[in-house]
């Protein structure tokens, strides 16, 4: 048994209504998860737990011990009143030294962006950065809540290319809560549908059938899913062929 | 030969002015002028509670203050009202509480000066104050200065760093108390967050860090107290105001500069 952290059903509730229900999740080392689900449906919550930033009112998380996690968050709008260069944020609270952070940056190409001020950069340029972060003192697992957010198509491409790429290249595993669902089928292997419960889990191709997640998303979206899942078999003919 | 009350008025003024340059900074990044006026104007019941307990006015305000920030963050929690709804009512009932209890304390009290400061009549006792708070002051700021600025670019990135927002932000309240109430005397109530954000404000044109932006904040704050000392004493202007003109006319002269630098480059 080689998790590295594990929730046991939690449940939280806030103001008489439940957030989280009976949720239970294992990440293992190598595991690559997208947690998808609709707007309010207690995502965000449930990483706020496995970090041990919030408390569910029940249920536990089990870590291996010294589990070191990189973390980007949701919506990160760098403060314009605050003259702040790239590489001063990166080096904040952190023990790293200038070798690491240099390997790092080529790694997520941001060599050329280090000195510049952190409110100046383009979006995609930002959450580059974010992940450089992240990436600092080796952790073992990434948590990124909805990491391609603002971007445009041509940045969510290659942001989700530079995490599979940094996947494939390191020891870690992933989990994303995201809505890039054309994504998330190509990259991820593995899918957790929530809505306040796990709604259902799996192979992206297999979650696309199940009928909760018909259910929530809607026929045409769980088409949307297996079609995306096909393109990532570089199967072409057989879509022509149905 | 200069008078002793000038030395006093030049060491409190440099002293506040390094504190509320410092700690302005973090006013202007996590927009809390509005807050800090709000603390600023509570603290004349301060004021009103020293005289009536018969302890120093300092520690009166001290006191309002934090329980002011205690009820703000409890109300703040609730979420039935915006912040700025509920500092406007906070700030404002304090304030005319404050203004009742002092007139009918059937005493003579200079209400000019606690409103609009009178630095030259600073007395032994403030400088004390003003050293001691200081220092407490800056050694929060110097010991917990990474997590502050982190905590103020992403609040969720610093939780999930370990750091304890939470306890955090009642420190960055808590030094903000101690800010009004040491340099109150300086500016007057009124003028506080003026102190508090043209200095930062100006630095921010100039730096390129937020420690260097702390810094020059400071620097500039020490100048215009000095320079608002000396043209109060030979224009025979209030103190307080002449310190903010003095701040102001350095914050634009220093926004003229960097637009025709910016312009040319």
């Amino acid at each position: 048994m080689s998790f590295l952290i594990q929730a046991k059903n939690l449940s939280v509730s806030r103001q008489n209504k439940s957030i989280l229900e009976n949720v239970s999740l294992s990440i293992k080392k190598k595991d690559f998860i997208t947690i998808i689900g609709p707007n309010g449906a207690g995502k965000s919550v449930l990483l706020d737990c496995l970090m041990g930033s919030f408390i569910p009112d029940r249920g536990e998380i089990i870590k291996e011990n010294n589990l070191c996690i990189g973390y980007i968050p949701q919506n990160f709008v760098p403060e314009n009143s605050m003259p702040i260069c790239v590489e001063r944020f990166l080096t904040l609270k952190k023990k790293c030294t200038t070798l690491e952070l240099n390997k790092i940056s080529k790694e997520t190409n941001i060599t050329g962006i280090l000195k510049k001020n952190l409110s100046n950069l383009s979006g995609g340029e930002l959450q580059k950065v974010l992940l450089t972060r992240s990436l600092l003192n080796e952790p073992e697992l990434l948590i990124l809540d909805e990491p391609a957010q603002n971007l445009d198509i041509k940045n969510q491409l290659n942001f989700y290319n530079l995490l599979n790429r940094i996947y494939e290249n390191r020891k870690l595993s992933i989990l994303m809560v995201s809505h890039d669902l054309h994504m998330v089928m190509s990259s991820t292997k593995q899918v957790v549908c929530l809505y306040h419960h796990v709604c259902c889990s799996g192979e992206p191709q297999t979650v696309a059938k199940d009928p909760e997640f018909i259910s929530l998303f809607g026929n045409d979206m769980a088409e949307m899913m297996s079609v995306y899942q096909h393109t990532h078999n570089h199967s072409h003919q057989e879509i022509i062929n149905d | 030969m200069i008078e002793p009350f000038l030395i006093r008025a030049i060491i409190a003024g440099i002293g506040v002015a390094i504190i509320a340059g410092a700690v302005g900074c973090f006013v202007v990044w996590r927009k809390m002028a509005y807050f800090g006026d709000s603390l600023a104007h509570s603290a004349l019941l301060g004021v009103a509670l020293g005289l009536v307990m018969g302890i120093s006015t300092n520690i009166g305000t001290i006191i309002i203050c934090s329980t002011f920030a205690i009820i703000l963050i409890w109300l703040q929690q609730k979420k039935f009202l915006a912040t700025d709804t509920l500092l406007g009512i906070l700030a404002h009932s304090a304030l005319s509480v404050g203004m009742v209890v002092l007139s009918l304390l059937e005493r003579s009290i200079d209400l000019h000066s606690y409103l609009f400061g009178d630095i030259l009549a600073v007395n032994l006792l403030e400088i004390y104050f003003i050293i001691f708070g200081g220092s407490f002051v800056l050694l929060f700021l110097y010991f917990n200065w990474a997590s502050f600025v982190l905590m103020t670019i992403d609040e969720k990135l610093a939780r999930a760093e370990g750091i304890n927002v939470f306890v955090n932000q009642l420190l960055i309240m808590l030094i903000m108390t101690v800010v009004v109430a040491v340099s109150f005397k300086i500016v007057g109530l009124l003028l506080i967050t003026s102190l508090l954000i043209i200095p930062a404000a100006s630095a921010r044109q100039l730096a390129s860090s937020p420690e260097l932006m702390a810094i020059i904040s400071s620097g500039l704050a020490v100048l215009a107290v000095i320079i608002g000392i000396f043209s109060s004493l030979h224009l025979d202007t209030p103190s307080g105001p002449s310190i903010v003109v003095a701040s102001a006319l350095i914050f634009v002269t220093i926004s003229l500069f960097s637009f025709i630098l910016r312009k040319n480059n």
